[in-house]
């Protein structure tokens, strides 16, 4: 547990020092929502919103999680091997990207209800479900990563791996970002999704610690 | 001959499923009229695609408990085939399709299409599509097969719940949807008239034993050709 928090500051300041990338991203994201604020009518339909917000969302993720595990040199990954076990490195590994892709959701979110007019109705729990889907997508991705950085040609192997498999999150958030607007649901049927949702992170976690020390060894 | 009666049992369902499916009476319905006899058919290539992917991830997991390069190609081959089960079923799907909820009203295949069960098996042909290609990018053999028996452990084990779970959420003209009275489309006894049922059980477990049976043929081969490998 001590060493998992040890490795989870390294990356954290890691990240404080090499801002370079951190500011990437950042920008990255800014000038995706630009060019989408530029290319769509001014105030869009709830659902065109809803739809590539969530888009966007999935390759921000791509793009962050990604160099998790692609930027560790061999080097490195054999030094990790001889201080951590594999569980708390995966453990760092996923908290640290879901503390960067909760900041990376917040901001997109941010900039999207600057650029395009929003038809979110429900602000607080509009935020709550990106936080959600900030963490599902994270999940899902850093396992991705870890497997596509055994692979040869990765940085594209990444979304081929991961979005199946994130799709039906995806659509099951989607659905449930909808209570956001005006969308009226059933009695209990917004808790039910979001409890479907956080319990399929439960089972990404579980299969992450389960699944990596299996990719850990080479 | 011991080993090989499913072999025949197979042969012998499948049989009977063809005969009996084209020539016996099913009830009249509209507009799926004879149409209902592709029952026999799509629906049992989605059983079977399911038997031949849970197959892969045993073995996948077998794999994984003792690094036996053995286990490797029957989960490969039992994914390979699966898709091809996969996409049979979609072939038989889209031809029951185009002449059901297509009706003359002029919709389009996109707008009908959208379905809970569609998305659902096109996400597991996705998957085992992505499983294919990272197998294909790898040089190394043991990092191959550990590597993929991880994603193909994952893969499942996100997939199969959601599959169940999403089209128990939404509406769909898919039968089995809700207010369909039933939650499954193929195992609710009220779905089916008892006539049908006589053909359907046997048809579903003749196509998923020709499944094993063809993957096992395509397994033999491989291991045949990996013979020096298996033994060093």
């Amino acid at each position: 547990m001590k060493r998992t928090f040890a490795l989870l500051k390294k990356d954290i300041l890691l990240e404080l020092r090499r801002q370079h990338t951190f500011y990437g991203i950042l920008l990255y994201i800014a000038s995706t929502v630009f060019v989408i604020y530029l290319s769509l009518p001014d105030s869009p339909d709830g659902n065109v919103w809803n739809s590539l917000f969530w888009v966007i969302q999935l390759f921000v993720c791509v793009n962050t999680v990604a160099k998790s595990f692609l930027q560790e040199s061999k080097g490195l990954m054999l030094y990790y091997y001889s201080i951590a076990s594999p569980i708390e490195f995966i453990t760092a590994k996923l908290l640290f990207n879901i503390i960067l892709m909760l900041l990376m959701s917040s901001v997109s979110l941010l900039l999207f209800y600057f650029f395009l007019d929003s038809p979110v109705l429900n602000y607080w729990r509009f935020y709550g479900i990106v936080l959600l889907g900030g963490t599902s997508i994270s999940l899902t991705f850093t396992l991705m990563s870890a497997i596509a950085s055994k692979a040869q040609q990765n940085a594209a192997l990444i979304a081929i791996l991961g979005f199946p498999v994130i799709l039906p999150q995806l659509l099951l958030l989607m659905r449930l970002s909808k209570s956001g607007f005006a969308e009226v649901f059933r009695d209990g049927a917004v808790l039910q999704l979001a409890a479907l949702i956080a319990g399929l992170d439960v089972l990404v976690f579980t299969l992450a610690v389960i699944l990596f020390p299996f990719l850990w060894k080479d | 001959m011991k080993k090989n009666w499913w072999k025949i049992l197979s042969f012998l369902l499948l049989a009977y499923t063809v005969v009996a499916g084209f020539l016996l009476k099913v009830p009249s319905l509209p507009i799926l009229n004879e149409t209902i006899r592709n029952m026999y058919f799509h629906v049992c290539m989605w059983f079977a695609m399911m038997t031949l992917f849970i197959l892969s991830v045993i073995y996948s997991i077998r794999y994984l408990r003792n690094f036996n390069h053995r286990f490797d190609i029957y989960a490969s081959n039992y994914a390979a085939l699966g898709c091809v089960f996969g996409i049979l079923g979609y072939i038989t799907g889209v031809e029951w399709v185009s002449v059901t909820w297509i009706t003359d009203q002029g919709q389009s295949f996109a707008s009908v299409l959208k379905e809970p069960k569609l998305i659902g098996a096109a996400i597991a042909l996705l998957v085992y599509g992505a499983y294919f290609v990272l197998r294909g990018s790898f040089t190394d053999m043991d990092k191959r097969s550990r590597v993929s028996a991880v994603y193909n452990i994952f893969a499942f084990a996100m997939l199969f719940p959601s599959i169940w779970i999403i089209p128990r959420l939404v509406g769909s003209l898919h039968p089995g949807a809700p207010g369909s009275e039933s939650g499954n489309p193929a195992l609710d006894k009220n779905d089916m008239d008892i006539g049908m049922r006589a053909i359907f059980y046997p048809a579903v477990i003749g196509w998923t034993l020709l499944g094993v049976w063809i993957a096992t043929l395509k397994i033999r081969i491989q291991l045949l050709k990996d013979k020096s490998l298996l033994n060093a």
